[in-house]
C-alpha cells in the first residue's frame, strides 16, 4: 500500500516535464505555467550568447574566408566615354547592384563618374596599393611597406594603404594581462589563504566584504585614476620613459581582477573539508604548514579556475587600457613601453571605420578572437569548478 | 478609475497631435571637433526662434556622412572634407552631390611642455619627428632627451588632416601614443618634460605651442587669429558643414545662413576662428 511519502516523491517526479501538466500541477496550472516561463528566461540566455557570437562571427566572415581585397589599380575611365561601357562594365566600375542601375537616370550615372574620376585622381601612387592587405599574410608576418627601411609589424588601419598587421594588438593584449596576472594572483592568493584559513573568525566577517568591494569601482573611474594618479606616481617611483605603458595599465588591470581571484580562490579553499586542517593541527602543525601544505594543493582545482577566470577578465576589459596604456602599437615585450589592446582598437576605432569595410571588418575580427578567447576561458573555469564542487559534496 | 483613464487618453492624444503639428526639427551630427560649437549655435538660434528645435550629436565625421547617406540627420558636421567614396554613397542614396558649407577655420598647434627650450621647428622637422625619423631633442636644437610623440586616435578628423598635410600621406611612428582627444594630448604632455602633440585650442596649463615655419626661410609663425585667418600660420583647415541638396530649404536653409552670417561668427569666436568676410552669408 503506497503511503503519503511515496505518493508525493512520485508526483514531485512527475512534475518535472511536459507530463506534470497531467498529475501533480492540476491543481495548480499556474505553478506549471510559471515554471515554464523560468525555464524558457535561462534558456533564453543561454540563446543570447549563441545570438551575439553569431552576430560578431557573420561580420567578420568574410576575413576568414579570405574575401576581402583592399587592392586598388582600377583605370580611370573618362566620364565622356560612359555611353561606350556595357551595363555590367558600368555597374562594376561604379559599384553598383544591377537593382542601383535600374533605378538611376542618366543624369546621376553621370555624377557617378564625375566622383569616381575625382577618386581616382586623388589615389596613391605607391606600388602597395595593388597589394591585398586584408589577407593573412599581411595580417601575421612583417612586410617592408615604402618608406620603411625594413620589414615591420604595422597596425595603421587609415591611411592610403592601409595596414592590418594584428601582432601589435596581440602582444600587447598579452601583456598588459601578463602583468595584471603578475601582480594580482599573489596579493588575491595570499589574501584568499589568509582569509580562509589564518584569520580570526570575526576579522573574517569584514575583511571578505572589504575585499570585494574592489569589483564595485567602475572600470572607467579605475582606468581614470591610473592615468591621472598612477602614471605620475609610478613614474617618479621607476623613472622610465613611456609615462603610460604596459606597466601601469597591468598594474590597473591587477586591481581590477583582485575579487575576481579573491572570491572564487577563497571559495575554493574555503571548500576543502575542515577535517584535513584539523586533522594536521592534531598532529603538530602550525596554522601556516597546514593551510600552505595541505589545503592549498587541495584546492589547487579552484584556484587554478580563479586565475583562469581572471585571465579571461583582464584579457576582455577595454576601459583600463583605453585610458592607461597610451594606446602606441608596437611590437616590444618590454613592460615598460606603451602598448595597444584589441580591446582599445576597437573601443576606438570603431566610430570611424565604414560599415562593411575591411577596417568595420578586421575589428570584428579582433572582437571574435576576444569573444572566443574568453569564451574558452570561461568554460575551461567553470568545468573545473563543477568537477571540484562535485568530488567535494562526494558525488565522484 | 474610468474618468481617469479618460483623462490620460485625452493627454495622450493631445501629446501626439501637438508633436505632429510641431515643424522646425532639424537634426544635425558628426564631428566631434564641431560638437560643442554646434550645440553653442543650436542654442543660441532656439533663443531667437522657440519654434525650431535643433538636435546636436556628436560621433565623429564619418559618422555624420554615414547619417547623411542614410538621411536619419538633416546637416552633417565635419572637421574634413567629404571623401569621394562618402560623395558617390550619398548619390546612390538620394542622387546628388551634398552641398558643402565652410563654417569655421581651425588652426592646429603643436604642443611641447613648458620647460622644453625649443620654440619653433619647420614642417620638414615636424614631420620627421612625428614619422619617428628624428628621436631626440637635440637634434632640433633642444635639450639631449629622446622624443615621446602624442597623437590622436586613428578616428579622429585631426588626426587625418595632420597625417595628410604635414607628413604628406606618410605613416605616423609605431611608437607615437594615441589619445582619445586634444585635452588628453594637453593633459599628457604637461606631465611629459620630453612629449610633442597636436591638436586644436588648448585648454590647459603646462604646455606651450611651438611657432611653426613652411620652410628654412620663411618666418616663424604663432597660432592666432591674424595669423590663420590670412593663412601664413601653416597648419589650418576649414570647418564644414554639408546638407542634402534637397533638404536645404525652409528653417534648414535659414539656420545653415545664420550660421555663416555676422552673429553666427560671433558664437565661432569662442572656439575656433570665424570665417573670412568674403566666405560670410550677408
Amino acid at each position: 500500500m503506497a503511503t503519503t511519502a511515496d505518493h508525493d516523491k512520485l508526483n514531485a517526479r512527475r512534475s518535472i516535464g511536459w507530463k506534470g501538466m497531467q498529475r501533480g500541477h492540476r491543481t495548480h496550472p499556474l505553478e506549471w505555467i510559471a515554471e515554464k516561463g523560468i525555464l524558457l528566461v535561462s534558456l533564453s540566455a543561454i540563446v543570447m550568447v549563441f545570438l551575439i557570437f553569431l552576430f560578431v562571427a557573420r561580420e567578420a566572415l568574410p576575413v576568414f574566408t579570405g574575401q576581402l581585397n583592399t587592392a586598388s589599380g582600377q583605370k580611370v575611365i573618362p566620364v565622356a566615354d560612359m555611353e561606350k561601357l556595357s551595363p555590367a562594365e558600368l555597374e562594376a566600375y561604379l559599384g553598383l547592384t544591377p537593382e542601383q542601375d535600374a533605378k538611376m537616370d542618366a543624369d546621376t550615372k553621370r555624377t557617378l563618374m564625375e566622383v569616381k574620376l575625382e577618386e581616382l585622381k586623388e589615389a596613391s601612387t605607391d606600388k602597395d596599393t595593388r597589394v591585398n592587405t586584408a589577407s593573412w599574410r599581411y595580417f601575421l608576418r612583417p612586410f617592408q611597406w615604402t618608406g620603411y627601411n625594413k620589414p615591420v609589424y604595422i597596425w595603421q588601419p587609415v591611411s592610403d594603404i592601409q595596414k592590418y598587421n594584428i601582432v601589435p594588438l596581440l602582444i600587447g593584449s598579452l601583456k598588459a594581462t601578463l602583468v595584471a596576472l603578475l601582480f594580482s594572483v599573489p596579493l588575491a592568493l595570499g589574501a584568499a589563504i589568509y582569509v580562509s584559513q589564518l584569520a580570526h573568525p570575526r576579522a573574517r566577517e569584514w575583511l571578505k566584504p572589504g575585499i570585494e568591494l574592489l569589483a564595485g569601482i567602475p572600470s572607467v573611474v579605475l582606468g581614470f585614476f591610473a592615468l591621472i594618479v598612477m602614471a605620475s606616481v609610478l613614474q617618479s617611483v621607476f623613472h622610465y620613459q613611456s609615462r603610460l605603458n604596459a606597466f601601469v595599465a597591468g598594474i590597473a588591470l591587477g586591481l581590477a581582477i583582485i575579487p575576481v581571484i579573491f572570491s572564487i580562490a577563497e571559495d575554493a579553499l574555503t571548500s576543502v573539508p575542515r577535517s584535513y586542517t584539523q586533522a594536521a593541527l592534531a598532529l603538530g602543525s602550525s596554522k601556516w604548514q597546514a593551510a600552505w601544505k595541505i589545503v592549498l594543493p587541495a584546492a589547487i582545482p579552484g584556484v587554478f579556475a580563479a586565475v583562469v577566470l581572471g585571465f579571461g577578465r583582464a584579457i576582455g576589459e577595454t576601459m583600463v587600457v583605453l585610458m592607461a596604456s597610451g594606446n602606441a602599437s608596437i611590437v616590444s615585450w618590454n613592460i615598460f613601453d606603451s602598448t595597444r589592446t584589441m580591446t582599445a582598437t576597437i573601443a576606438a576605432e570603431m566610430a570611424e571605420a565604414v560599415v562593411g569595410g575591411p577596417h568595420y571588418r578586421i575589428l570584428f575580427m579582433l572582437g571574435t578572437v576576444l569573444f572566443v578567447v574568453t569564451f574558452v576561458s570561461n568554460l575551461v573555469a567553470g568545468l573545473v569548478i563543477m568537477r571540484l564542487k562535485s568530488k567535494l559534496e562526494g558525488k565522484r | 478609475m474610468k474618468k481617469l483613464k479618460s483623462r490620460i487618453a485625452i493627454a495622450l492624444a493631445g501629446m501626439v497631435i501637438a508633436g505632429a503639428a510641431h515643424a522646425g526639427n532639424i537634426t544635425v551630427t558628426g564631428s566631434d571637433t564641431l560638437v560643442i560649437l554646434a550645440q553653442k549655435w543650436a542654442e543660441v538660434y532656439m533663443g531667437k526662434h522657440p519654434e525650431v528645435k535643433i538636435q546636436v550629436s556628436g560621433g565623429g565625421s564619418g559618422v555624420g556622412f554615414a547619417a547623411l547617406q542614410k538621411q536619419s540627420t538633416d546637416i552633417a558636421d565635419a572637421s574634413r572634407p567629404i571623401k569621394p567614396a562618402e560623395k558617390a554613397e550619398c548619390v546612390k542614396a538620394f542622387g546628388k552631390v551634398p552641398t558643402e558649407y565652410k563654417v569655421a577655420v581651425d588652426g592646429l598647434s603643436v604642443y611641447v611642455n613648458d620647460s622644453n627650450p625649443v620654440k619653433e621647428l619647420t614642417e620638414a622637422q615636424l614631420a620627421d619627428i612625428f614619422t619617428g625619423k628624428t628621436t631626440n631633442w637635440k637634434d632640433v636644437g633642444g635639450k639631449d632627451m629622446p622624443i615621446t610623440v602624442y597623437s590622436r586616435e586613428n578616428s579622429s578628423g585631426t588626426y587625418e588632416f595632420f597625417k595628410e598635410h604635414v607628413l604628406k600621406g606618410k605613416d605616423f611612428m609605431a611608437g607615437a601614443q594615441t589619445m582619445p582627444g586634444t585635452a588628453a594630448v594637453v593633459q599628457a604632455i604637461a606631465n611629459d618634460a620630453k612629449g610633442i602633440g597636436y591638436g586644436g585650442a588648448a585648454y590647459g596649463g603646462g604646455v606651450k605651442s611651438l611657432a611653426v615655419k613652411k620652410d628654412e626661410q620663411s618666418p616663424a609663425v604663432l597660432p592666432t587669429e591674424e595669423t590663420v585667418l590670412n593663412h601664413t600660420y601653416p597648419i589650418w583647415r576649414y570647418l564644414y558643414n554639408y546638407v542634402n541638396p534637397a533638404v536645404d530649404k525652409g528653417e534648414v536653409a535659414a539656420y545653415l545662413k545664420w550660421i555663416r552670417s555676422d552673429e553666427g561668427q560671433q558664437v565661432t569666436k569662442e572656439f575656433y576662428y570665424p570665417l573670412p568676410a568674403d566666405l560670410r552669408a550677408k
